[in-house]
């Protein structure tokens, strides 16, 4: 019995190990020098590009050919962004409050901080 | 510090919020998660072989185009998981590797061969049809971009179920011969196919851990009755009969009773034992071998052109 322990249907396609099988990441014996490239999708006209992901390839146009074969295999998109990944610069979750900090005693900039009497038409 | 940042994280997940890549996270968390969406997608990529292997042999234009779309999707698949697990820190390059070298591992499923054109429809109503009672649950795991990636698969395993149960129906209106080729498969699927959900729960010491991380959303036994319970129905309509002689309507429970799995099966075939663990793990390995000049030339190509332009 204690051999099947390690085992849990934890991924999609069922049953796999859980005991020994290692997760620290390493580098790869044979490195690809292909880029990580972040995939933006505008879903229809009148939408926002939006984060769905990412993909390796060797250059920009390569990225945007396999952005579109890899998350517009039904239409889901009218326009692509793709971004190296290494050139995006985001917020840090560790300072998060404080970075956030100062919109976050600004009640007034709420249309709801203000009384008005309920008599009062079209406010 | 850590006592903040896990509680933090504590009160993320009591909060059912989602935990995000850049979040603290506790390290057993990041390696579980890394170890489920990299063997999740090592699934999807070697569960493109049993089908592929029928592309070339497609009885029409019309199935040819429907199992190509599919295994494209599988490929999808895997590409989705892949990132998200790159989110944690993983290298995709290196899960490949890990792949291959047999320290990571796939589901046990797909190790069996596929004999005819019938388990490409077999695959799609029972070895999907498992996946996705598996899946769905997993649109809401904690962590979020494997959720994401959930949600897009979870869409597309819906056409895969739909195209395989169309296809048994109609070879089951078809010969007493296409009528005997959907039963064989669906025997020789059946018990896979329930092995998918893996070890019974007083078996699954991990379940406790991964359902208190929010990673997991229901237990094994759970899984595998709902499978059951949707599956019976379906072999009615189409007229096959499930391999099991104490498969039978408990009114009691509300559920079907079913008999033992053969877990020595199961063992085994995870240990490398299967019809087909040597061949899948070494046709994935000459196809990335055989990629290698690609990946180099389309590399080479890159950085002349990017010298071009400075």
């Amino acid at each position: 019995m204690t051999e099947r322990d390690g085992f849990t249907a934890e991924g999609g396609h069922g049953a796999v190990p859980t005991a020994g099988v290692p997760t620290e990441p390493a580098p790869a014996a044979v490195r690809s020098d292909w880029d990580l490239y972040e995939v933006f999708l505008r879903g229809k006209r009148g939408l926002n590009h939006v984060h769905v992901g990412s993909l390796h390839a060797a250059d920009p146009q390569m990225a945007l050919h396999h952005a579109r074969d890899l998350y517009t295999r039904r239409n889901e998109g009218v326009s692509i962004w793709v971004v190296r990944a290494a050139d995006i610069t985001a917020s840090s979750p560790d300072e998060k409050d404080p970075f956030f900090e100062p919109s976050g005693d600004k009640v007034y900039r709420h249309p709801t901080f203000y009384e008005i009497p309920d008599d009062v038409p079209h406010m | 510090m850590t006592e903040t940042l896990e509680q933090h994280f504590d009160a993320t997940l009591a909060h059912e919020h989602r935990i995000e890549p850049r979040d603290w996270m506790p390290d057993a968390y990041r390696k579980t998660m890394i170890r489920q969406i990299a063997q999740h997608a090592h699934s999807e990529i070697i569960g493109m072989q049993p089908e592929g292997n029928w592309i070339t042999r497609a009885p029409s234009l019309r199935r040819k185009a429907i199992l190509i779309a599919k295994v494209q999707d599988e490929a999808g698949h895997g590409m989705y998981l892949y990132s998200a697990a790159e989110t944690l820190g993983a290298d995709r390059a290196d899960l490949t590797d890990k792949l291959i070298s047999g320290r990571q591992k796939y589901s046990s499923i797909f190790n069996y061969p596929t004999l005819s054109y019938a388990d490409v429809g077999v695959i799609g109503w029972l070895v999907d049809g498992a996946a996705i009672c598996n899946q769905v649950p997993l649109c809401r795991s904690s962590y979020g971009p494997y959720a994401r990636a959930m949600v897009r698969i979870c869409k597309e395993e819906s056409f895969h179920q739909r195209q395989g149960y169309e296809l048994l129906m109609t070879m089951m209106r078809g010969t007493d011969e296409q009528r005997q080729m959907v039963q064989d498969a669906t025997n020789r699927f059946w018990w896979p196919s329930l092995m998918m959900f893996g070890p019974p729960d007083d078996q699954s010491p991990n379940t406790a851990q991964s359902m208190a991380w929010g990673i997991k959303r229901h237990t094994n036994d759970e899984l595998r009755q709902r499978f059951v319970d949707m599956t019976v129905p379906q072999a009615e309509k189409l007229g096959v009969s499930l391999p099991d002689p104490e498969l039978k309507w408990n009114e009691q429970r509300g559920h079907y009773d079913f008999g033992a799995v053969d877990w020595d099966e199961f063992m085994a075939v995870v240990k490398g034992n299967g019809p087909c663990n040597a061949q899948r793990i070494a046709h994935r390995k000459r196809a990335h071998d055989e990629g290698a000049w690609v990946r180099e030339a389309a590399a080479a190509h890159a950085a002349k052109a990017k010298a071009a332009r400075a």
